[in-house]
């Protein structure tokens, strides 16, 4: 049984696969799904804060309801997903680079470079990530790309531990003295012996590193120091609803809703993936279903 | 072991000391020119240079930076320019508020957490562990901000909308109500835990989620090793291979779990303390992120580099007492 069989007969994983599938489709066609112009203001005092499953006054419907200037919720919702699933997706592939580039290095350098690599990873992973978030953010002019890099650059130290511990694993495996006496190149061996080794812990971090991202861009720009405005961040649309808790909450509700969905998906698809790849975890029959 | 002891002690050290430096420097480097926060709007140029001159701001950064980290080790964290009041005094005021958050969430967190993972690995594939799974994948994946709004919406608006008996009614924001002094002191305590309630609920539920994750997998895969199959065939009684091989071994990794778990719970405190209005660092934190206030941002994050490092030598600590291997290994 090939490994994509056996990810595919776990529960989780298809459900997980499901949801973001279901996500990434709404994403990429968002401008023909929604049912409207997520910014769109029509008029503003008869579309304001009108309740999920009610009609406009032009009789468009508002399924998700409408927040304080009238924007539909639906497809903010819809348009939303795009910016979430690419702070997620781009943020955790910094990571990613960045945390391999630093974990193989330790291992491969070893000595003084490993001393010295891993003493910076200590020292970023001891800093409380959203007090950095919030410092650099705030500072810096706030966009996209800012909330990417900053998201991308504080998140890539378990990725190196992992990558580190891997590789050195690795390296001392007699199947890597094998090639090097074939006569296999030093990038050759990086990339074909080396680097395919070590990727099973780090997709699987990566996936769970996905959901944490969308949650902490929704967190800063829930804050209002994300992603600017009026761009329809799910995390901002929560901070439009908060306001309006008390008469109107549809509008911070179900946000949240797809934060969880997004955030869920990734879990799921981590936890299946490490259980499918890790065959420790298989014959020591533990069941973390 | 003393050795060992001062040796993590000083990395810890040099941990906060990289942290506040490279803060120091994120902060100098970034955009935006702290000498205008001082001045009022429309300030001359001369005017600017002189406040620069003032704050000594017109240094150079490694000047600068001397002088700062000088003035901080001896406790002067200088003035908040948005409130023009010492920085300590603000986060003095702020700390015990975070402290009493954070503090309560780890206990319950970890009280209720082991207690629920351990159930759920005892009643595996019934359908109460089913349901508790998707429970705590669930909340596990929210927001702590967005849960906060719900428990408000819930047990605060509608709550009081609708007439819920009063015990199921908690109030959405503050430490204590505004009429507390004229409580009894009884009514006083009764006032602080109510407004407790709403805070520690949304972080506890968030951390429990996460620890019985972890304890019901743990826990799983302890009760699979040879020592346990071992024990068994030696015919000890069910209970006591729970309690004193599965379990006990099984919470080893939850140390190591407690000390990495405390960035992530100051980051929660942060959003909770903003939602509920809770006058601890992290609201103080974001205010001054906000209004650009460089000493209480720098003095902020180095208590949270301090409590961060702690925990995880506090883990150290704890692991070594718990596990023999660990304390007996030699340096």
């Amino acid at each position: 049984m090939t490994r994509g069989h056996a990810l595919l007969r776990d529960r989780r994983a298809v459900i997980g696969l499901g949801i973001l599938s279901v996500l990434v489709f709404v994403a990429l066609l968002a401008p023909l799904l929604a049912p409207m112009d997520p910014n769109a203001q029509p008029d503003i005092l008869r579309t304001r804060f009108l309740a999920p499953l009610s009609a406009g006054p032009d009789g468009t419907m508002h399924w998700l309801g409408t927040d304080r200037f009238g924007r539909d919720i639906l497809s903010r919702l819809m348009y939303g997903s795009r910016i979430s699933l690419t702070v997620g997706v781009l943020s955790v592939a910094v990571s990613v680079v960045l945390g391999c580039a630093v974990g193989i290095a330790a291992a491969v350098g070893g000595g003084w470079i490993e001393r010295a690599l891993m003493a910076v990873t200590d020292t970023v992973l001891a800093m409380p990530r959203l007090v950095v978030l919030l410092a650099l953010v705030a500072l810096w002019e706030p966009s996209l790309l800012l909330v990417v890099l900053v998201l991308g650059l504080t998140g890539w130290m378990g990725i190196a531990r992992l990558a580190r511990a891997e590789v050195k694993g690795i390296l001392a495996r007699p199947y890597l003295d094998a090639a090097r006496a074939l006569g296999v190149s030093g990038p050759r061996l990086m990339w074909r012996h080396l680097l395919p080794n070590t990727m099973t812990p780090v997709i699987v971090a990566a996936a769970l590193a996905v959901g944490n991202a969308i949650t902490l861009e929704s967190g800063l720009s829930f804050l209002g120091i994300g992603v600017p405005p009026p761009a329809p961040s799910w995390g901002s649309m929560i901070a439009t609803g908060r306001d309006a808790l008390v008469h109107a909450p549809w509008i911070a509700t179900f946000p949240g809703i797809a934060i969880v969905l997004a955030v869920v998906a990734t879990n799921l698809i981590g936890d299946s993936v490490r259980d499918v790849l890790d065959p420790t975890t298989r014959t020591a029959g533990v069941d973390r279903g | 072991m003393l050795h060992k002891a001062l040796r993590r002690l000083a990395i810890g050290f040099g941990l906060v000391l990289a942290v506040v430096t490279i803060t120091f420097l994120l902060i100098n480097l970034a955009p935006g020119e702290p000498a205008r926060l001082w001045v009022a709007p429309g300030a001359t140029e001369a005017e600017l240079e002189n406040t620069r001159r003032v704050l000594g701001l017109d240094r150079p950064l490694p000047a600068r930076y001397v002088a700062w980290l000088g003035d901080f080790v001896r406790g002067d964290w200088g003035t908040s320019i948005a409130q023009q009041r010492p920085v300590v005094r603000i986060l003095g005021g702020a700390l015990p508020h975070t402290l009493l958050l954070s503090g309560g969430s780890l206990l319950l967190t970890y009280l209720v957490g082991v207690v629920v993972g351990a159930f759920q690995a005892a009643k595996r594939r019934t359908a109460w562990d089913t349901t508790l799974t998707v429970g705590n994948l669930v909340i596990f994946g929210m927001p702590a901000y967005w849960l906060a709004i719900m428990l408000v919406l819930t047990f605060a608006y509608a709550g009081a909308r609708y007439g819920w008996p009063v015990w199921l009614q908690f109030p959405a924001m503050g430490v204590a109500s505004l009429d507390a002094d004229f409580l009894t002191p009884w009514g006083r305590v009764i006032d602080r835990l109510r407004h407790l309630a709403l805070p520690l609920v949304t972080l506890s539920l968030i951390g429990i989620a996460g620890t019985s994750r972890f304890v019901r997998g743990a826990v799983l895969e302890t009760r699979g090793q040879a020592f346990v199959n071992a024990a068994r065939a030696r015919g000890l009684p069910r209970l006591a291979i729970e309690g004193r091989y599965v379990i006990r071994n099984a919470l080893l990794p939850i140390i190591t779990l407690l000390g990495l778990s405390l960035p992530a719970l100051f980051s929660g405190t942060v959003f909770v303390e903003v939602i509920f209005a809770w006058p601890g660092m992290g609201r103080e934190i974001v205010t001054a992120v906000g209004a650009r206030d460089y000493p209480v941002v720098m003095a902020t994050t180095a208590i949270f580099a301090v409590l961060v490092v702690a925990g995880n030598l506090l883990a150290d600590v704890l692991y070594a007492v718990a596990d023999p291997r660990i304390r007996e290994r030699p340096a």
